[in-house]
This record gives structure tokens, sequence and C-alpha cells, in this order.
């Protein structure tokens, strides 16, 4: 199949590139935007690859200056990666980001009614839009969080969106992350780096700004501190220097001016939180929490958990302490409900689903387990409590003998996935050792809300950085890009 | 962000030593090589007391030379005391507070440490040390520059000096010591001019040569250049000024910052002060130079500790 391009003046970096099938994050047009788009491609294309290759190489020498890394861990040591830059960016028209903006905000408004009904009246489940066994036997669901009312309703306050385009340029939903979602850090850290060392890039195009992310995510939490507070005080819990997200954590506790807290740091007395300071206890009244549910509170959790608070959802229970993300949004992204979701929006607001899913077929029902086994060498299959791409199968992809071997594991326990068409991804391009290639890449944006939602003007664009690889995410060899909104008429 | 969590505080305060620490092992390593070099290399066991390390570098090396004790104390990993742990150390620390040190800050030490954890053992060859050492130490005070340029001053400020202060004390006593022990196995050689040059060399290496000029007008004797270490009321790495220093800035964070603690760590930096300034050089000499060294440094550590009791504790996970 060939699709229209948007052409090239002459010859250049993306001369030899030939995105072939699929749908070209560059070249391929959209619905606006096209003077603009067409702009910036020839502006790629007039680029120097040595030039482009040797500030590229000094961006990645400043990405480990800096320490925007990640930690893996080996058997002895302790190595700090970073994930791998792209130079060229991904750019998104105006027209597009207003439809995916109001996506955005329909699917997370949905996700935290459905979270007020679960942890409330459970109206859904009566009216058996939603299987009842489905919420109520996932581990996810917390039933202490039952009958709670939690600041503005809010549940999942950051919220990410993973979003994927298919081969006819239509972005469809691949998951939701309503728990602790990562990966902020890179927007902005990307875009910084842009402006760092390709400033003659950007020159000129209206590429809406991602610098404003911390004050509205400290903006939300002072939204949803106790009632009665003036001036909340706000921080931000990690892990510690330990957790492979470490440097995420310092960027958002900087960006929003806070203390970056671990448990150790607090204690809960009368069931109200301080933070040991140098001057004794201080009060503290909203946490954006990066550890997950099990290790909050080794009395409610786990009670082997070093990480936590003990007393610390006793006092979130008598409303002294908000939490964001509340515990048990679990519940909501788990992927099997996911397959649900355009029916909860329908639910709760009336309205269709914005942003189609990806068509999905759930193992637990006889039905779909039917037609996921007939046809597991055409189906993406995926363990619904995983994440970071593990455990799945690329059904295409796969050899006969670990598609069977993977048959014998769905028939033990079919409740445990779902399967999908294998969509064929769009590229972008992206500079490989063997020239400007095209590479398959998926989007996540950020939603951040408190009393209301706001989405950040840009995201994540994950890149699968091997050749014909479906895998974008940085466990496995992913890098990313800058992600460019166009600004619209006045913004 | 008025609150300085105590977990951070203490970062603070050991970022600051380690990297005070980096710099003045680099200072001592300079002067033991111009030692070595006029003592066919018999004084590089003098680095090893001072720091008390015999047992662990016994552990390790048979003979304290020009290539292990180098290798020693600023590449080896496994010695927690190396210029390469200390400066890991600092990094680790730094890394916990990056959310409220300067970007810039964050990104030398990062990157000293990267350069740090590449040196080949090429590096602390004879040949190769002494322009190491110059090296290393001008890394550090680039720290010290980039610090004194950005920190933004607040509490965190203040202890940040509190560190430094303690480690400065701690080394210029070490450094004092090095000429003790490198001058014990040979008495005869007391007022000849390799003795006078060794304090020369000792007096360059903490930078004092200059103004140690000025103050004793030509008369270098071991008294004067001991007393200048020790007493100095303007030598910014005399002992005394080191310990006015840490009176000021605790008395500040107690008066600016409201902080409650520190009482003892102020009576115990009163008596320490009045042991410096009480006595004249000839009575700590007659009494003991190396005993009296030993004494303030045992007060350095139990002023460091109340600190640390009164400002930096946490809460331990069970």
């Amino acid at each position: 199949m060939t699709r229209p391009r948007i052409a090239l003046p002459g010859p250049g970096l993306l001369s030899g590139y030939d995105p072939t099938e699929f749908f070209c994050e560059m070249l391929s047009p959209r619905d606006d935007g096209a003077a603009r788009l067409a702009a910036i491609a020839a502006r790629l294309n007039a680029l120097d690859p040595d030039d482009l290759r040797r500030r590229a190489a000094r961006a990645e020498k400043e990405l480990f200056d800096l320490g925007i890394t990640f930690t893996v861990y080996s058997d002895k040591d302790a190595i700090d990666r970073i994930l791998p830059f792209d130079v060229l960016p991904r750019v998104i028209t105006p027209g597009e980001w207003t439809r995916l903006e109001a996506g955005i905000i329909q699917r997370v408004t949905a996700i935290n009614l459905f979270l007020a009904d679960l942890y409330g009246d459970q109206k859904i489940l009566a009216d058996k839009v939603v299987p009842a066994d489905l919420v109520l036997g996932n581990a996810n669901f917390h039933a202490f969080m039952r009958g709670m009312k939690v600041p503005c309703g809010t549940y999942s306050h950051v919220c990410g969106i993973d979003l994927i385009r298919d081969q006819e340029g239509l972005f469809r939903v691949l998951e939701d992350n309503a728990r602790t979602p990562s990966g902020v850090s890179y927007v902005v850290e990307n875009r910084n780096l842009m402006l760092q060392c390709f400033p003659d890039l950007m020159e000129g195009t209206r590429v809406r700004a991602v610098d404003d992310y911390g004050l509205m995510l400290r903006q939300a939490l002072k939204e949803i501190a106790p009632a009665g507070v003036d001036e909340p005080s706000v921080v931000l819990l990690s892990p510690g220097i330990y957790n492979s997200a470490f440097f995420e954590h310092v960027f958002l506790a900087r960006e929003m001016g806070v203390p970056l807290v671990e448990g150790r740091d607090l204690v809960v007395e009368n069931d109200r939180v301080y933070m040991l300071t140098t001057a004794g206890r201080a009060p503290v009244h909203s946490i954006y929490r990066r550890i997950d549910d099990a290790f909050l509170d080794p009395r409610v959790f786990r009670p082997d958990s070093m990480l936590g608070v003990p007393g610390l959802m006793e006092a979130y229970r008598k409303g002294n302490v908000s939490l964001a993300n509340a515990p048990g949004t679990g519940v909501a992204d788990d992927k099997a409900v996911y397959a649900y979701m355009p029916r909860i929006i329908k639910y709760y607001l009336g309205e269709d689903a914005i942003l189609a899913n990806v068509e999905t077929f759930i193992c637990r029902e006889a039905e779909g387990l039917k037609y996921t086994l007939d046809n597991l060498e055409h189906l993406v299959v995926k363990p619904v409590g995983e994440s970071g791409g593990y455990g799945m199968i690329l059904g295409p992809k796969a050899t006969k003998s670990e598609i069977d071997e993977f048959r014998a594991k769905l028939k033990a326990d079919p409740a445990n996935y779902i399967s999908q068409p294998m969509i064929g991804l769009s590229v972008s391009p992206t500079l490989t050792d063997k020239g400007t290639q095209p590479r398959h890449v998926d989007f996540r944006p950020f939603a951040v809300t408190g009393a209301s939602t706001r989405v950040l003007a840009g995201g994540l664009t994950r890149v699968a950085m091997k050749e014909g690889s479906l895998v974008v995410n940085s466990s496995q060899g992913g890098g990313s890009k800058d992600t460019w909104v166009l600004a619209g008429e006045g913004q | 962000m008025s609150e300085l969590l105590a977990r951070n505080a203490d970062c603070i305060v050991w970022l600051a030593r380690y990297m005070e620490r980096a710099e003045n092992l680099a200072r001592i390593l300079g002067v033991a090589e111009t030692f070595a070099r006029d003592r066919a290399g018999r004084n590089w066991l003098a680095v090893v007391q001072i720091n008390a390390d015999e047992e662990r570098f016994f552990a390790r090396h048979r003979e304290a030379d020009a290539r292990t004790v180098p290798h020693f104390y600023i590449l080896d990993p496994d010695n927690p005391n190396s210029i390469l742990s200390s400066v890991k150390s600092a990094r680790e620390n730094a890394r916990t507070l990056r959310p409220m040190i300067s970007i810039e800050m964050w990104r030398q030490i990062n990157r000293m440490n990267s350069w740090m954890t590449g040196l080949s053992p090429n590096a602390v060859a004879p040949a190769n040390l002494a322009a190491l050492c110059e090296e290393i130490k001008e890394a550090c005070q680039l720290h010290v520059g980039i610090t004194e340029g950005t920190f933004y001053r607040d509490q965190a400020h203040y202890f940040y000096h509190l560190g430094k202060s303690v480690e400065r004390a701690d080394q210029t006593t070490r450094l004092l010591d090095i000429k003790y022990h490198t001058l014990l196995p040979r008495p005869e050689d007391v007022g000849s001019a390799l003795d006078i040059s060794h304090w020369n060399a000792l007096l360059k290496a903490v930078a004092g040569y200059q103004a140690s000029r000025r103050v004793m007008a030509g008369k270098i004797t071991p008294r004067s250049v001991a007393a200048f270490l020790l007493f100095s009321d303007s030598f910014p790495r005399s002992v005394i000024l080191c310990v006015r220093q840490m009176d000021w800035l605790l008395s500040q964070l107690r008066t600016r910052y409201h902080l409650r603690g520190g009482v003892k760590a102020l009576e115990l930096l009163d008596e320490l002060r009045a042991a410096l300034t009480d006595q004249t050089i000839d009575q700590v000499i007659d009494l003991g130079l190396h005993e009296f060294i030993d004494w303030v440094q045992r007060q350095l550590m139990l002023i460091f500790a109340e600190i640390q009791e009164s400002f930096c504790v946490s809460r331990q996970p069970r």
C-alpha cells in the first residue's frame, strides 16, 4: 500500500527514508497543519547528518552528566543508563491535539467516576455493565477504601494514557495507567535538551511548552488538601535512591519545589502526618506518593514494608492527609477492565468514547478465549496484571514452539489474559547506524486532576530503536523522542 | 521550602565533609610525594599512620611505597577513605539532595565521579601523581566555587559549612601530624635545610605559604608553622578559624532558624576554643603536639556526633 506523503523540496537527511505501509508521524498528511508539517520536514531534511550525529552525541553526554538516568541493577553493580534520545521530533498538529485532549479528559473523568462508584454504591456492578467478579476479585480492589470520601472525588490524580496510532492514522488507547505512571520527567528533560542542543530546529515552530508540569501538579495537590488548611504542606514520597525511577522523583520534587521524603522521614501521631525536620516535626497535608499501594503502610498492606509509614492509612481515612494517587486505583487500569472502558464512559457520561480502544478479546469469557486460541498466530496476548511489556506474546512474530508453549499457559489460566489484533504501529524517522530509518513509536500523554483535569500539551513518545520492533519499553531497549504539539490560533 | 528534613541535613553535612576530605587527601598525597622524593621513599608510611589505616592497608599491601599508598588513597574502591570512595559517597549524598541543590552542583559532582571512576592505575604512577593530585584539588575547588555561587542560602547552607569546617579542622590537624611522623625517625634532621624545606612544602600544600611568609617575617620554624596552622586568626584552614566558624554557624541556626538543639555541641566547641586560645605553642609542644592533635580530633568527633544527634535523626524503619 502506498499512501500520500508530504513532498520534500530536495535530497537530504530524509532522502532514503521509507515508512512503507505504516503511518508516518513526519510525512503522512493530517487534517490540518499541512504547511507547518511540510516546513518542519523540510528543515529536518536540510540537516547535515554528520553534524546532527555530533550534536546527538553531545546531547546524550549531557543526559549522562545530568544524571537523567534510570538504574539497572545487575548482580554486583548498579548501572546508570540514559533513556536513548532520538533527536528527530515527533509532531502533533493543533487539530489532532484538540481531539486527543478532549478524549483524554473524557477518559480520565470516566475513570474517576468509575472508581468513586466502585468504592461507593457500586451501581455499575448492580447494572451489570462490568462483571462484579472482575472488580471485587481483583487484587487491586481495596475493600477498606469503601465508603470513604476523597477530596474532589478524585482518585487518579496523575493518569498516563498509552496511545498508539494505527495504519489508518487513528489514535487508539492501548492502555490506561491510573496508578503511578512514570515518564513525565523525560517529556520535560527531552525538551530542555532539544532547546539546548538544537535551538535552530525549534526556532519559529511555535511548539507548546511543557515546563509547567510541576506547577500543574503542585496546584492539583493543593486543591485536594484537607479542608480548612490554608497553606497546605505538600511532599513527594519516594522509595529512595535505589528505586529505578528515582531521577523522576527528584525531577518532580524539584519542579514542584517541595521536599522529597522517604517513609522514614514521616511519622503519624494522633492520625496526623508529620515530617521530621531539623526543627522537629512539621505537618504534612498532601502527599504525591511514588510508592506502590502494597508498601504504603505496613499496618494495612504488606507488614514487611520498610518503605512505608505505619498509621498513614488511618490518617488518610480520617481525612487529615490526602494521597495522590489514591490507593486502589489499580482496579481501573487493569487490562481486563480496559476492554469495558468504552461502556464505562457511556455509562457515566452518556457519551461515546472520543478515543477508540484497540479491539480486545477477553479470555475469561468463553467466546474470547476460543477466538484467541484459534487465532494465536495473528494476535498479541497479554497478561492482565503485568506492565513493562513482560509476559506477552506477539503472535505474528513468535515461532511455532513459542506459540505452543504460550497456548498451554493460556489454557491453564485464561482469566489472566486478553488478546488484541496486532496493530501496525505508526513510525517516525529515527537516526540509526544505517541512516534515517522508520521506527515504531507510541505516545503517553499525562493528565493531572485535582478539582478538574488538565492535560500537559505534550507527552512521552517512546520509540522502539530496533528495526521492525514493536516493543517500546525502556526496560527492553526503547528510547524516546521530543513530542512537538504545535500551538493553534491564540495558544 | 523553609523546613529542612533531618535526613537531608545529614546528607548535606556529609556531602561537604566528603568533598573537603577528598581535597585534603589530595593535598596530603601531594606533600607526601614531595617528602618522599627527598627521603628515598621512606615517608609513605606516614600517610597511612595519620589516617590510622595501618590494619586495613597492610591487609592489602606488604609495603607502603610510592605505588601502593597513592593507589590505596586515590583509586582503591574498597578503601572507604580513598578519594574515589569519598567522591562516590559525596555523589550519593548529592543524589539524595538533588531536588534542593543547584543543577550545576549536581552536574559537576556527577562528572567528577565519572572522571575518577574512569581513571586507570597508571594515573597514580609516580610520574603522574603530582598532576593528578592537582587536578583532584581543582575539581574539589570547582565544587566549592559552584556551591558558593549557586547554593540557596537557607538552613541547608549552614549545615553544609558546618560539615566542611569539621572536616577541614580535622584534616589540618592530620597534615600537621604527618610532619610529626615524618620527623620522628630522624631527630638529627631537626632544623636542617631539608627540615625547613619540608615545612615549606607542608605550608604550600595547605596554600599557607605566602600568608605564613608575611606573618612569620621569614622565621620558619617548626613551632611557628604549628602555631600558624593551629592558631592563626586569619588563615582559612587553621583549626581555630574552623572552630570559630562552627560556633558561629551553630548559633545562627539557633537564632535565625529557631532550631532548639545543639547546646551540648556549643559547650564542646567552647572547650575546644579555650584550649586553642589559652595556650601558647610552646606549652602545647612541651606537653606533646601529637597528643594535643589527638585530643583535638576526638573533640571534633564528639561535636559532630552531637550535631547529628540534635538535627539529623530520622525515623529508623523497624
